[in-house]
């Protein structure tokens, strides 16, 4: 893939908290990358570690104090730039819904969006239907107040929100924290989904090395304001000596079977999920026995 | 007798609608009896809105129970009188971090609970210090709340309760705002105040990883008690587990892939060495007999 | 510009001020307040300027940062300054178009200002060296006999604590809330000042609900953890008055003996004004 087909480019982005006072923080340093139409990419760093800020310039909340972000190839800090159209295409989901949920009903809180973009009642409607329908939420809930439904719906909804917008890139910010685990799955799975069916471009902030590792097929490592790794998950989790430096570590699978490699059995390959590490142990195990596979 | 003891408790919520009639009502803790021993760690497992946080919220006597009885080392929450004993002897650690720190520097905040009680200064202070240097927060005791990470200022709402000196420690979702840094702090300084201080801990969650070394694991579901066991017992129930809306820890669901393909493992193994050594035993006593 | 407001707010150093009892200064900043309305002349902004510059010596706290709290109020000085000088009835000083100003005119406006500048600058030492905290248990105690007239000066003085605690996580989550509605595409920068109210219920509403949820929850932590009211509480920090104290006391005594001193006596040795 060329630069010509990205849809954005982030080109040495630095940001600086508290310039001109003594404490000057770089909470993002020289950041370069690319994002593709179709990827799935997680961005992974410790609390502090730059992720929240950078996602923040990647779709302007937050402008650069060095370097710049393209959109299909134009500056989005231009003057002249439709920053207001962009932010459209951009989504930006934030980790709690309970700080954007403010209307009456769900339907009319999903319209926000596209009724902010100036589209027209009838199409901001439509848009809201669509988006609702996306992230699978049941009709009866429609008319409900959002406050009164449970924390996955709520961040079903918040996601709907900003699908309604119909982005391109779907940035989500921690969207599984305070789920239970079959909460978690939904969600990402339907992330997945909308990767596959629309061909969305995802950026997922996590901390489970688990569910970047089971959904993603790109990551990103910051580590105090750098891009330290950008990476496919086995590249990046084999490295997780450097990982737990950071404050991160590898999915349990790759320990799993680091430990089995180093007792047991010395070919096993570095795996990031279950499915990977039971393949992997079930072919050994039926080699080591002399069964052809 | 067990520190914590329920009886057939129910608790039902009325649900209203705007103009303040009675909509519908939920039945939140469904006829639950449970007994927890003194020194234990116990953890009650279950997906959102199953019930346990409000199970736990009876344990401290801010909920009542609608039809049942608790009691807290022998006494029967819905006695006025006994209110605040209950209070001291349970003490309770909530979901949000910022939403359970009063004091504006971490000493002063874990100080509140003993003023509240009428605790002597002296001794407020000698009670202050001792809580922070177990959750291991005492050089932060300066410092202002707001500069805390998420696990400190939880470890400090820990020390808050600890210095009201509780047998009980009850912990409502404490990580579930939490990084996994975070939660790894928390967790270390529960687990520690049941081994070295014999504090009984009744933790409510649902990440599977934090239950793994806890004494008896509850799961709950609709508000009654599923099954429960030792957490061995429990993460076997695999299947049961998942129907729940809930898991079981990475390397329990391994070895139970590994085992439904063929590979003679036990069940509810908990920890990456004891899979290593299953697996280990299995290749010296030869793969042959294992292939079907 | 929420930012230069230094009233209210705290500077941590070391200094002898920052030692004081919270009642000291709070009785002392009422004496200073109260020393400023006594009399208008000369002498007694003298040495209540005296008075002023020691205790910003003694306060450790760097000038320019006392300073800053005087921006916010600016406005309000120019407005009273303005007012007095063309509104002031009396003695023509000068007169050119429309607008006549007077001897009195100039006077009050002077005064008026001085006094301002000294109101801010004398109760911003107290609160820069008085941790809010300390502020609340001081208030506490200084209006505990507010108790007898049944004012539930404990709550009160617990509500303030509260408020001041949760304002800087309040004001973080605003900013979340607001980037959250950016995100989708909300303009908060509408010349028009009804569409822009309009523009912040959907930040107004999350930020109410919240805070809603954070007092109740408080309130069940609070409950929790054994509180209930000020009645049976003991104090970890009790307030202690040292011998500083006592000295500031006797120092302001004398201070305010000098008011009089300068304000009665003074102008009738020596008049000026």
């Amino acid at each position: 893939m060329s630069v010509k087909d990205c849809i954005l480019i982030a080109d040495h982005l630095t940001y600086v908290y508290g310039s001109g006072t003594e404490r000057v923080v770089k909470a993002v340093d020289d950041v370069s990358f690319m994002i593709h139409p179709g990827e799935m990419i997680g961005l992974i760093g410790h609390t502090g570690s730059g992720k929240s800020t950078l996602i923040q310039h990647l779709n302007g909340l937050l402008a650069p104090s060095e370097g710049s972000v393209y959109y299909h190839g134009k500056d989005i800090h231009d003057n002249g730039f439709d920053r207001k159209t962009f932010r459209s295409k951009v989504g930006l989901v934030f980790q709690y819904p309970e700080h954007q949920l403010f209307e009456e009903t769900v339907h009319k809180d999903v319209m926000f969006g596209p009724k902010n973009m100036g589209l027209s009642a009838k199409e901001a409607d439509l848009r809201a239907y669509e988006a609702l329908k996306m992230v699978g939420l049941e009709d009866e809930y429609f008319y409900q107040s959002p406050f009164d439904l449970s924390g996955g719906q709520k961040r079903k909804v918040a996601i709907a929100g900003v699908l309604a917008m119909r982005p391109e890139v779907l940035i989500l910010d921690e969207p599984t924290a305070g789920l239970d685990p079959k909460g978690r799955d939904e969600i990402l799975g339907l992330v997945k989904s909308f990767k596959e069916k629309q061909n969305m471009s995802i950026i997922l902030v996590s901390h489970s090395m688990e569910d970047v590792a089971e959904y993603v097929d790109r990551i990103m490592v910051m580590d105090n304001g750098k891009l330290v790794y950008d990476d496919v998950p086995e590249k990046v989790f084999a490295q997780y000596k450097h990982l737990e430096e950071m404050g991160l570590r590898a999915p349990e699978m790759t320990y799993i079977t680091d430990e089995l490699r180093k007792q047991v059995f010395p070919s096993l390959p570095v795996v990031t999920t279950l499915q990977e590490a039971k393949e992997a142990i079930l072919g050994t195990f039926l080699l080591d026995s002399g069964v052809s596979l | 007798m067990g520190i914590i003891k329920t009886i057939k408790l129910t608790f039902d919520y009325i649900r209203r609608n705007e103009e303040g009639d009675v909509e519908g009502i939920t039945t939140a803790v469904d006829d639950l009896t449970l007994d927890i021993q003194p020194g234990d760690f116990v953890a009650i497992l279950g997906h959102n809105g199953s019930g346990k946080s409000t199970l736990a919220k009876h344990f401290n006597s801010i909920l009542h129970p609608t039809e049942g009885t608790v009691l807290v080392d022998g006494k029967d929450t819905m006695d006025e009188d006994k209110v605040w004993e209950i209070r001291q002897t349970a003490g309770m650690v909530f979901q949000n971090p910022d939403n359970q720190i009063i004091g504006q520097i971490v000493e002063e905040d874990v100080g509140f609970g003993p003023e509240n009680m009428g605790v002597p200064t002296k001794e407020i202070w000698e009670r202050v210090e001792n809580s922070l240097k177990q959750v291991g927060m005492y050089d932060y005791r300066k410092a202002s709340p707001n500069k805390l990470s998420g696990g400190q200022k939880q470890r400090v709402s820990i020390a808050g309760v600890l210095a009201m000196q509780p047998k009980c420690i009850i912990l409502d979702e404490p990580t579930a705002m939490l990084d996994p840094q975070g939660r790894a702090e928390v967790i270390r300084a529960v687990t520690q105040l049941n081994q070295k201080e014999k504090i009984t801990v009744i933790l409510i969650t649902h990440y599977m990883d934090e239950v793994v070394g806890a004494d008896h694991v509850y799961v709950m579901d609709k508000g009654k008690i599923a099954f429960s066991g030792t957490p061995r017992e429990v993460f076997s129930r695999v299947e049961e587990l998942k129907s729940l809306r809930l898991s079981v820890p990475p390397v329990t669901e391994l070895a139970y892939e590994l085992k439904k393909a063929g590979i003679p493992l036990p069940d509810g193994v908990l920890t990456r060495e004891e899979l290593v050594e299953e697996v280990s035993k299995l290749k010296k006593e030869g793969f042959r007999r294992i292939v079907r | 510009m929420l930012r230069d407001i230094t009233l209210g707010q705290y500077y941590q150093t070391e200094s002898i001020l920052h030692r004081l009892d919270p009642r000291t200064k709070i009785l002392a900043s009422f004496f200073y307040m109260l020393s400023l309305f006594l009399f208008t002349n000369v002498y007694v902004y003298v040495l209540a300027l005296a008075m002023l510059l020691l205790m910003i010596e003694l306060s450790h706290v760097p000038f320019k940062f006392i300073i800053r709290g005087m921006k916010a109020i600016v406005v309000l000085l120019i407005i009273t300054a303005v007012f007095n000088l063309f509104l002031t009835k009396g003695t023509t000083f000068v007169s050119f178009w429309k607008f006549t100003i007077t001897e009195e005119g100039l006077r009050n406006a002077g005064f008026m200002s001085l006094r301002l500048i000294f109101l801010i600058l004398g109760s911003s030492i107290m609160t820069l060296t008085t941790s809010p905290n300390q502020l609340t248990d001081g208030l506490e105690r200084v209006f505990g006999f507010l108790k007898i007239f049944k004012v539930p000066v404990h709550e009160l003085a617990m509500m303030m604590s509260i408020a001041l605690r949760f304002i800087p996580i309040l004001v973080d989550e605003t900013d979340k809330i607001m980037k959250a509605q950016l995100a989708r595409c909300a303009d908060f920068e509408s010349k028009n000042i009804f569409k822009k109210a309009k523009s912040f219920i959907p930040v107004l509403v999350p930020l109410f609900v919240s805070a809603f949820r954070r007092a109740g929850d408080l309130a069940m932590a609070m409950e929790a953890r054994c509180y209930q009211g000020g009645q049976g509480r003991t104090k970890m920090k009790p307030l202690k008055y040292k011998g500083r104290d006592i000295l500031t006391y006797l120092v302001f005594v004398l201070y305010l003996a000098g008011i009089f001193v300068c304000g009665i006596l003074l102008p009738k040795l020596l008049p000026i004004y």
